[in-house]
Formats: structure tokens, sequence, C-alpha cells
């Protein structure tokens, strides 16, 4: 009996995680797609019509925006914030005194909410409050930064205050990966004469493909899940010019009463995140099996 | 690596000169991750009056904490004039057995996925895994349903509830990635001298977790305390936490505009969480790098 | 000593109504946080009390009333609603088809609400034939308002058509003024634009478009005038407009640096808080053309357990449709009372105006219900129309394009 008892601890450890998710992601992933073939409005109903909600979605303009919005900004801000983080983390890396602080400086954006983030950055892109008039009033009137009031470019907007949030968070995941690799072989390469940036582009960068993985996964996850920042930043304007899936999901499902159409366009959210995500399980996992 | 750090010793002027160009460069970013909160501090000490004349990036001329005081106790979110401070405490009675209770979880989890495979573990890993990307919004309406159910809904157990849930995902993550670099023969060895299932994570593994232990903390803290979306839908009249008091004095849409006591009031909310992040920033850096990022 | 018997009186009475009743008490789910509102709402919670009520606030602010809806929601499903909830239009009847209203009838027919309330609005409160909200007051949506000074020192009396209106503004712009006071956020275009269709559709043409979705109106000659003139006053409104809130638009007609702002009557609490007059410093003029658009704010009451949660019901409705708060609360918060046997006179001219205009539009069938807040449509339909006025504002699209996707976007909301 304690034998048996002993075998199975580890499953028995892990039983209450599994039923949990099983129930509360799966369970309720499979109710979104049920609810996403009825007429649901105000509150869910259970009568199947087919796939009219997606027809309706995809039919959308506004759908075509936000989509488009999410590859625009997905894009961009993992990019950029690997960029900017593995540069900051590089930078970083060359003994600096002031180490300590700056690495403070560059994390504490990620200790802010999404939504005070968004009201601060508001405040500065507005261009009759923050960066445009203080640079105006310095005596450089033809300067202007209205970015986050003009509807082509509102979503770059977004990306630079979601990149702010983010980017020292990435630093900080490349930092230790900078700091995990193997001295030696960095040293033999030293004694080899080769130029420091090539040990970077040829040794250190390449060493670090688990980093890569490990901060693109956490920057899709906030990419996908981007909502906070554009209803605080920009509230999916001008117009609906950064409407993003999460916000246009959210919209119809609590401001208009249409669940239905809601449960369809999180559905086709769950698979952009599904084709995303599962060639990184894939390879995370059968890595191990070696 | 941080004795073979890739710079020479000589002095040559080239040298000075990629030197101060690299802390001009530091400093630049600096500056552009500073400016947000310098303006929110800056404007969270201002009169509404200095506001509305001056510039968004002048200092004070007058400091005045009057908006912080009315920020902290006199701020009125609806009928009541309290400010933050009755949020604040919900958030922290919410926020701290939550964050206990889903990095408890989240050990046991890793520890098993990582050390006690059997056949279907790498398969419940990739069903948590994929757990972290669910967008909230989804899970609103059906866990609302599911609170009700179980007797829950609008108390703070609730929210803890659905913070270890959503939680999970991560904290697995965290800890199996962790303990995946810890030799295999420890537990063997382990195993040969008697030692049980328990035993084994309490005396070896538990006392090497104190790097990812902080990792997970912060990331917990963090997501946590900052929650709008849960707290303001799985809340009720005396549970609602700190983010939901500050949206509700910040987003108020009519009336006169206190943007100092909305600045010092945001301030406020994030105190903890920048707490967290100054004081234990050097230790996060050093967890991750203890092994959390490490496929 | 007069008093303390009215009191003990009155407890009597309230005790033996409630006989079998626990202590009322209500947990009331509203976004009325800002100062002025929130003030206003603290008047009901004071008679709430003085009845002997337990007052319970879940406010929850911002994208007007989207975060408390969330709320709601998940407090619905989660089969623990609020006793109380701010609600309107067709919303209500939207939740009463949903099986989880009250029935406030009794308290309604011995308070005698049909006798006091305008038709077109009583209906809004009713579900079938059943009353299941109460009506806190009425706004009206269609208003101009305009800094007097800035009128005068250019020679511009207020607009009564459309022409006139571009007119001067065409005027004020070449004096250097900002001529419309606009924050570019999607529910501000929304008001703008119902306020144009009135004038240029009118009250017969308005109620086909966006009450009864009439797809020949939608895509008529008419409403591509509406949106041609929703163009020009796009040329009218500054740069930095995007994102603006209301009130700071208000803010730039009290000081003078805009002309005109086309915004509820709730804009005029802003102006009073400044310290202007109507009439003097600032004037208010329904925007041009008949008719009347009104917002009606009110509290519907949901299915609860519990003897004092019913009393609390039954307390809060009566109170909220009583002669004092009505009259106190509109006072705080621009708007009139929804009952017709307020004594106006502590109102202001704009007021008396509003309250004239009702009556009169009542009497002609062009007192409207708001599409831009919620009154006339749906939310599915009235959010697909707002997201073609909103796209057509912000961009350089064509008035005949907006017409078509007006269209599209109403029957794909369907």
């Amino acid at each position: 009996m304690t034998e048996w008892l002993e075998r199975h601890i580890p499953k028995m450890v892990l039983a209450p995680s599994f039923i949990a998710i099983l129930v509360f992601v799966y369970g309720f992933i499979a109710w979104t797609g049920w609810v996403s073939l009825t007429r649901s409005k105000l509150l869910p109903k259970y009568d199947i019509v087919g796939l009219i909600q997606y027809e309706r979605l995809f039919d959308s303009p506004r759908w075509d925006t936000a989509l488009t919005n999410l590859w625009i900004f997905g894009g961009l801000f993992i990019t950029t914030a690997m960029v900017l983080g593995l540069m900051l983390a590089i930078l970083l890396d060359q003994k600096i005194r002031v180490e300590g602080a700056l690495r403070t400086i560059y994390l504490y954006p990620m200790a802010l909410s999404m939504i005070v983030t968004g009201t601060a950055w508001k405040w500065i892109m507005n261009p009759g409050l923050g960066l445009q008039k203080m640079v105006q009033d310095w005596g450089f009137e033809n300067f202007t930064f209205d970015w986050v009031i003009n509807p082509d470019r509102a979503i770059y907007a977004v990306v630079i205050a979601g990149v702010w949030q983010s980017s020292g968070f990435v630093m900080a995941l490349f930092l230790a990966g900078l700091r995990s690799v193997d001295g030696e072989i960095i040293k033999a390469a030293q004694v080899d004469g080769i130029p420091n940036w090539r040990i970077y582009t040829a040794i250190i960068i390449p060493s670090m493909a688990p980093v890569f993985l490990s901060a693109f996964i956490v920057l899709a996850h906030l990419a996908i899940k981007s909502f906070d920042l554009v209803i605080a930043l920009t509230g999916g304007g001008p117009g609906y010019a950064t409407d993003l899936p999460a916000t246009y999901m959210y919209a119809m499902a609590f401001s208009r009463g249409d669940i239905g159409q809601a449960a369809s366009s999180a559905m086709v959210m769950m698979a952009v995140v599904f084709a995303i995500i599962v060639p990184y399980l894939y390879s995370e996992l059968r890595a191990k099996h070696d | 690596m941080t004795d073979t750090a890739l710079h020479t010793n000589s002095r040559s002027p080239g040298v000075i000169v990629l030197r101060w160009g690299l802390f001009l460069i530091l400093g630049l970013f600096a500056l552009f991750y500073l400016m947000p909160l310098f303006v929110m501090l800056t404007t969270s000490l201002k009169s509404l009056e200095e506001i509305r004349t001056g510039s968004l990036v002048a200092l004070p001329r007058e400091v005045t904490f009057e908006a912080w005081r009315t920020a902290w106790s006199g701020a009125c979110t609806g009928i009541q004039c309290e400010g933050l401070r009755p949020y604040f405490w919900n958030s922290v009675i919410l926020a701290i057995p939550a964050v206990a209770i889903s990095t408890i979880l989240g050990a046991m989890n890793g520890y098993v996925i990582a050390q006690w495979k059997f056949k279907g573990a790498n398969f419940v890993f990739s069903l948590l895994l994929f757990g972290c990307f669910i967008p909230f919004q989804v899970v609103l309406l059906p866990m609302a349903r599911m609170l009700g159910l179980l007797g829950i809904a609008g108390t703070i157990p609730g929210l803890i509830f659905v913070h270890v849930i959503y939680g999970l995902g991560f904290t697995t993550l965290f800890f199996r990635n962790y303990y995946v670099t810890i030799p295999a023969e420890l537990v063997k060895a382990a195993k040969v001298d008697g030692a049980g299932f328990f035993r084994i994570f309490w005396s070896i593994f538990l006392p090497l977790s104190l790097p990812i232990i902080v990792v997970t903390i912060i990331w917990q803290f963090t997501q946590i305390w900052n929650d709008f979306l849960f707290g303001v839908s799985f809340s009720q009249a005396g549970t609602q936490p700190v983010t939901v008091a500050l949206n509700n004095i910040v987003n108020s849409t009519t009336g006169v505009k206190e943007y100092n006591v909305d600045m010092a009031a945001a301030i406020i909310a994030a105190l903890p969480t920048l707490l967290v992040y100054v004081v234990a920033g050097k230790y996060f850096i050093r967890g991750l790098t203890a092994g959390s990022v490490k496929g | 000593m007069k008093h303390y018997v009215k009191m003990a009186a009155s407890a009597i009475a309230l005790t033996c109504a409630t006989a079998a009743f626990a202590e009322p008490q209500a947990e009331v789910l509203h976004y009325w946080t800002s100062g002025g509102e929130a003030k206003s709402v603290a008047v009901l919670q004071q008679e709430f009390a003085d009845n002997g009520g337990t007052w319970i606030d879940m406010p929850v602010a911002g994208g007007g009333g989207d975060a408390a809806m969330t709320a709601l929601r998940a407090r619905v499903l989660s089969g623990n609603a609020p006793t109380a909830v701010q609600l309107k239009g067709p919303a209500i009847q939207e939740w009463y088809e949903e099986g989880v209203l009250a029935d406030i009838s009794a308290v309604a027919e011995a308070e005698g609400w049909a006798d006091v309330l305008p038709a077109s609005i009583a209906g809004h409160m009713k579900c079938d034939d059943i009353w299941c909200a109460a009506p806190v007051n009425v706004h009206r949506v269609d208003w101009i308002w305009a800094n007097a000074d800035v009128l005068e020192a250019n020679g511009i009396t207020m607009p009564t058509t459309w022409d006139e209106f571009n007119a001067a503004a065409e005027k004020l712009q070449a004096a250097g003024i900002t001529p419309l006071a606009h924050g570019g956020q999607a529910w501000q275009d929304a008001t703008v634009f119902e306020a144009v269709a009135l004038g240029i559709l009118g009250p017969d043409g308005f109620r086909k478009a966006f009450v009864d979705l009439d797809m020949d109106t939608l895509k008529s000659d008419g409403m591509v005038a509406v949106f041609d003139q929703m163009r020009t006053l796009r040329g009218y409104v500054d740069d930095n407009f995007s994102g603006r809130d209301w009130n700071l638009a208000t803010a730039m007609v009290i000081n003078g640096e805009a002309g005109f702002q086309i915004m509820g009557d709730w804009a005029k609490g802003e102006f009073i808080a400044a310290g202007k007059v109507p009439g003097d410093d600032f004037l208010c003029l329904s925007t041009p053309g008949d008719g009347f658009l009104y917002n009606v704010d009110s509290f519907a009451m949901f299915d609860v357990d519990g003897a004092d949660k019913k009393a609390g019901q039954e307390l809060l409705a009566k109170l909220t449709v009583g002669k004092n708060f009505q009259k106190v609360f509109n006072l705080n918060k621009g708007s009139i009372p929804a009952r017709t046997d307020v004594d106006l006179a502590d109102f202001d001219s704009c007021a008396h105006l509003s309250s004239d205009d009702m009556s009169a539009s009542a009497d002609n069938g062009s007192l409207l219900p708001s599409y831009a807040h919620g009154m006339a449509l749906r939310g599915a339909q009235a959010g697909a129309i707002t997201d073609v006025v909103t796209a057509h504002f912000n961009s350089d699209m064509s008035s005949a394009d907006a017409v078509q996707m007006l269209a599209d976007a109403v029957a794909n909301s369907m």
C-alpha cells in the first residue's frame, strides 16, 4: 500500500492543477467555442445556429483593422523590445560601475500596471500637453510628434509605450543569459584575438537561443493580451484605428451585448495563439527526449 | 562571465571615447525610462492651478503633498470619499495568499514534471503552458458562473482562487525550467537512501530554490497586484482591489479632472510593486541567471 | 418637537408597512463617480439612510459604464446580482428578457408614476406590462453651447440652421478661434453626429434611421448630407482633439479658446462650476432643426433574494422618483426631472428651455431617444453605427462610402 502510494504521489500532486487547468482553461475554451456558434447576445445562450458569428466577424471592417493591428503591433513590439533589450543587456555587461542603478531604472516599468503606463504616455505624447509642446516651447516651432492622435500612426504610439514597459524585462532575461554563457569559451576566443563584436555575434548570441525563445514567449503573451494599454492610451482611437483583437472582443462582449460575436473573435485569437505556441512547445519538449 | 567581461584594460584614447559613448547611450536610455515616472511624480506634487498654467515637464514651483493625502484618504470613488486606503488593504490580503499558494503549487508541479517523470507528464506540462496564453477576457463569463456555483462569487477567496488558477501556468514553467537543470542523480541517490517524495523536495530541492522563488514571487505579485479585469469582474462592494479604485478615481468621465490626485493615486497604487522591483531587482536577475531562462 | 413627532410617525408608518420585512438594504452598482455626480447620488443615499435603509455603494467608473457593465454581467452570471443598477434605454428590456429583472409595479402604481412621467419616458421603464426601472432624470443631448463674449466680439448670434452654424464657424476660424470644441472619442463623435442627423433628416427621418433602422433612410441622400456636414465640422475642430475628454472641450469654450460645443446638458455643470451664468457668460440653444433627443438615466432593480433587499428596492424606487430627489439631483447634474410636476423655480434658463421643448415635442411626436447614448437601439446596432461614424470622422472617407459602410454595418450587426 505504501509502495503504491509512493509510486503514485507525483501524479497525485500534479492532479489538482491538471484538473483545474482542464476545467478552467480547456473547459472554458470549449465553452467559448460552443457559444461562438450561437446567437448569444447579452448573456450566453446555448442553441447552436452555425457559423454565422464567424461570417459576421470576417465581414466587419473593424475586425480587419484589429487583426492588421495585431500583426503590426505584435511584430514591431516583439522585435523592438528584443533588439532594445539585447542591446541594453550587452551594453550593461561591459563592467559598468553603476550597473545596479541602471538595471533598476530599465526594469522598473515592468512593475507598473498597463493602466498607469498608458495614462502616463497619453500625457507625454499628447501634442498639446507633452513632448511636442515642450520642444516647441524651446523654440523648435516645426517639431511635431502627434502619433497618438494620427489614425495612421497611433498604433506606433502604442508600440512605444509597450516597448517602454517591457523592454527592461527582456533586458533582464538577456543579461541573465549573457551571465550564464560559459566563460572559458570566451576567454579562449579572446586569446585567439577575435574582436569583441565577433565574439558576440558568433559565439554568445547564438548560444542564447533558449533565451530568445523565452523572451519571445513572454512578449508574444503580452502582445496578444494587450488590452489595458490600448484602453488607457488611446481608448482604441482615433476612430477605431488602434483596436486590437482583445479590445474588439471586450467591446463586443461587454459594451455591445453581442457575446456570440465576442466568442467567435476569441476563438480566432486562440487559433493565433495556438499557431505561435505549439511549435515552441514542440521544440521545447522534443529537446528533452534526447 | 563577469570575470571575462568584454573589455580591455588599456586606456588608449579610442577606448576612452568608446566608454564615454557607452555611458551617453546608457544615460539617454535611462532618461527615456525615467521620463514618465518623472512626469507623474512632479505632477502629483503640483497644485491644480499650476498644472493648468505650467508646462507638463516643469518642476513644481511649490511642492505640495495635498494631492497625495487626498489620493490616499480623501479622494471620492463614488459616494465614499476614503481614498485608496481601504482598497489598498483589500489588495494586500488578496495578493499575499494568492502569490503564496500559486508559488507553492508551481514548485510542486515543477518538481514533479522535472524530476518524477511519468508517462504523460510532458503532456500535462504543455497543457499548463498553453494555459498561460489564454486571453483573460475569454474566461470572465464562464468563470463568473463557476464562482457562483462554488459559492465564492464576489469574495476575496474567490479572487484568490481565480488568480491561483491562472497563475499556475507561469509558476510551473519557472520551477520546471529551474529544476530540470538539477541532475537526476541527486534524486536517485536520495531514493537509495530511503528518502521519499516529500522528503527529497524538502531537504534537497527547497534549499536550492531561493533564486527561482524570488523570480516567481516577483512575477506573480506584479501580475496579481496590477490586475484590473478580474478585480472589477469578480468583486463586489467591499472587496474591490486597489486597481478598481484607481480606475474610479482616474477614469471618472465628468467633472473637473484633478490630474495631481490622479497621478498621486497611480503612484500609490504602484508603490508595492515598484518597491519589490527596486529592492529585489538584483535577486530577480540572479534568479533568472540561475536557470529559469535556460530552455 | 413637531419635527420629532413627524419623524416618529413616519418611522412607525414605515415599520408597519414593512412589518414582515427586515431593514431595507440596497447594493447599488453605478458609474456616477465624478465629483458633481457623486454628490448628486449622495443625496439619494442620504434620503435612503433617513428612511432606515442601508446603502452599499458599488461604483465602477470608466468607458461610459463599460466597466460597470462587465462587472454586472459577471455578477448576474455568478448568481449574485446587485440590488439596483444604473441602466438605461433598451438595455433594460434586454436584461428583462434574460429573466433577471424584478417587478416594481407595486411601488410605481402606489406612487402613480404613470400620471407624472411623459409617456415615451415611461415606456423605457416598462418591460412588457410591468414596471422594471425607475427614471432619474432627462438629459437633452442636442444642445449647442457657446461662449457669449466670443460670439459678441465676432458679431455672431446663436445659429438656428446648419448653414448659419457653418457661416459662424468660418468667421471664428478667420478670427483665429477654434470654432468647435470637440473631443475625439467615439461617443462624442456619435453625439455630434446624431445632433446633425436630427437637424438634417428631421424627427421622422431620425426615427426611421435610428429607431426603426430603415435601410432606405440609412442609405438616403439625406444621410449623405449628414456625413457631408460631419466632414465640414471636422474642419472646424482643432488638431489636438483626439482622445480629449468632453469636459476639457467644454473648458475650451469657457475660457474663450473655442466658440461652440455640441454636447448634452451635462456640459452645463462645467460652466456653472466655473462660475459662469447662463445667458450672460454662456449661451445654450438646441442644435438646428426640430425635435428633442433625450437620454434618461434610470435604476433597474434586479431579481434578488432576501426580504431586506426587496424592501431596499421598493424604497429606492420610491425615493428615486420622489419629488425631492428629482429636484436636487437634477439641479446638480444639469438635467431636468423626469417627472413633469416638479417645481422648476430653482432651475436656470437652459433647464426651462429644455423642459418647455420636452413638453412641446412630446405633443408633436418629435420627442426622440438618443442613439449615441444607448436610448434608441440595442448595443450591437448602436455600436455598429458608432464604428462607422467615428471611422468617417477620423479619416478622409467620402460620405458616399460612409453611407454604404453604415448600411453594411447595420445589416451585419443584426
